[in-house]
């Protein structure tokens, strides 16, 4: 019952002279929670991005559920689900028919779909809302639903890229219940990059990244041993220091800088 | 080829362009500007071949809805970029020809239903379509309109901002619309125009809408068919592997 899930050698990508991610090898058991520590603009996003198919590496190779991400794209595809870290939600849907959408790309036969999108939209309490359009839907509600969407084809492998950003602590609590339970039941591996130590505590491993190489790769508990210090947090500061990071304006934020600046001319 | 994809794409795209009723209002507005205000303003200066310019200008309204409707709905390929629903659906396990088709084929849709708000402007202006060339003349708007938007998602594709659509767009179909032969009749135009309107798909499909409401026609039918399937096929093809493409 060893088998591996993710495996990546000396994955490397280059953006122009930028070496977002800079050689990393690590292998992710199945059915293991794997934590992906790092700074703001760390390589955490760059490496899921690969892992998911939508980079190709400028070199090393990626194996994901015994798939080559680059030479297999669509069978990678067809094992894993992904909640991003920028909203992918269609504002001017209604939440059903966004899970309804994600269902069909993911072939759920149409029985399977519905009980699948009534059971996720209860987990994410977001059931009485379900006919309403995502666009009136606060911060925290499109990030709930997002979840609820990433969740519902029952992926074998799960990314979550920051999943719990913006959200209640009782809502975080409840979807990482629900989330650990149907990890363990249905033997998913989940790959979760976060800044909230608590949530990187409850994991099996975690590597800490920073700029583009893996510093530290081992469970809390050794990790904690090793550098002597009683939590996580207190590793990760030893580890990448306290320096604050600057991450590179992104094609989101370049949108909303244009979007202001018609708004000026009117 | 993936069904589910491409019927969910298409879905999709029409859900959200009804629910976004300005859009139809342009689409309603933009035929009946241009036919009431050029087709009664020209009238008296032409007459092309003994028919009156309203009736010769309107098939060439027709295809100008169509084009204009193809191009815009393709946006939603840049916007869907810029809002993150596209790696949705990139990360899917869905061929990137369905995705293409999908695309096409909602774009054709909406054009279609857009080039349909000026047919029904037909019997205003007195232009008598026999039923039976009506059963050929909607698929022809279908396939002109699915030409149209098979080249604006090639250009989408390479666009990333909506500026940079906008500038194309205009680049495209402006000239596109008036070197087609929907407003003129293109016999006796000097060689560089005519060089250029025989390379723009637009001309041969106004061609055949002219052929089947008027009876005038200025190439064979083979050649409109085979120019403007062989077009979108190549467009297509490109389109495919834009979508291919990672970087």
């Amino acid at each position: 019952m060893n088998e591996i899930a993710i495996s990546v050698k000396n994955l490397s990508k280059h953006f122009g002279p930028v070496r977002a991610v800079d050689g990393i090898s690590f292998e992710i058991k199945k059915a293991e929670l794997f934590g992906f520590l790092g700074p703001n603009g760390a390589g955490k996003t760059t490496t899921i991005n690969i892992l998911c198919t939508l980079l190709i590496p400028t070199c090393g190779e990626a194996m994901v559920n015994g798939f080559n991400v680059v030479t297999n794209p669509t069978e990678v595809r067809k094992s894993i689900g992904i909640i991003f870290q920028d909203p992918s939600l269609d504002e001017r849907l209604t939440a059903y028919e966004n899970l309804n959408f994600h269902g069909m790309i993911y072939h759920l036969p149409s029985k399977i779909r519905k009980t699948r999108i009534e059971e996720v939209l209860n987990m994410v309490g977001l059931h009485p809302k379900k006919d309403y359009i995502v666009r009136t839907f606060s911060g925290g509600m499109k990030r709930r639903l997002e979840i609820a969407r990433g969740l519902m084809h029952s992926p074998k492998i799960l990314f979550l890229d920051e999943p719990t950003i913006g959200l209640d602590p009782q809502t975080r609590q409840y979807i990482w219940d629900y989330i650990l339970n149907l990890a363990q039941r249905e033997r998913i591996t989940v790959f979760l990059t976060t800044h909230y130590m608590d949530e990187a505590e409850i994991c099996h491993r975690v590597g800490i990244i920073d700029h583009g190489k893996i510093v530290d790769l081992d469970t809390p508990g050794v990790l904690k041993n090793k550098y002597n210090v009683a939590s996580l947090n207190e590793v990760f500061l030893q580890v990448t220091g306290r320096d604050i990071r600057e991450e590179g304006s992104d094609e989101k934020e370049r949108l909303g800088q244009f979007l202001r600046a018609r708004k000026k001319l009117r | 080829m993936d069904f589910d994809a491409i019927w969910m794409i298409w879905l999709r795209d029409l859900i959200r362009h009804f629910r976004d009723k300005i859009r139809l209002l342009g689409s309603i507005t933009r035929p009946v500007l241009w036919l009431l205000i050029m087709g009664t303003g020209l009238r008296a200066a032409f007459n092309v071949h003994g028919i009156s310019y309203t009736h010769f200008i309107f098939p060439g309204i027709i295809a100008m809805n169509l084009i204009f409707a193809a191009m815009i709905s393709t946006i939603s390929i840049i916007w869907d970029r810029e809002f993150g629903f596209l790696r949705e659906i990139l990360v899917a396990p869905i061929p990137r020809s369905s995705i293409v088709l999908g695309k096409a084929l909602s774009g054709s849709t909406v054009a279609f239903i857009e080039g349909l708000f000026v047919l029904a402007f037909a019997p205003f202006i007195k232009i008598n379509i026999p039923l039976a060339n009506l059963f050929l003349f909607l698929p022809l708007m279908f396939l002109i309109a699915f030409v149209c938007t098979s080249l604006g998602i090639v250009i989408a594709a390479r666009m990333t901002s909506f500026e940079g659509f906008g500038v194309i767009s205009n680049f495209v179909i402006m000239p596109m619309f008036f070197l087609s032969g929907a407003m003129f009749p293109i016999d006796n135009l000097p060689h560089w125009i005519n060089f250029i309107i025989r390379l723009n798909p637009l001309t041969y499909g106004v061609d055949l809408l002219r052929w089947n409401t008027l009876g005038i026609k200025t190439f064979a039918l083979y050649i409109d068919f085979l120019f403007l399937i062989i077009f979108s096929f190549i467009m297509l093809g490109i389109g495919v592997l834009e979508f291919n493409k990672r970087s």
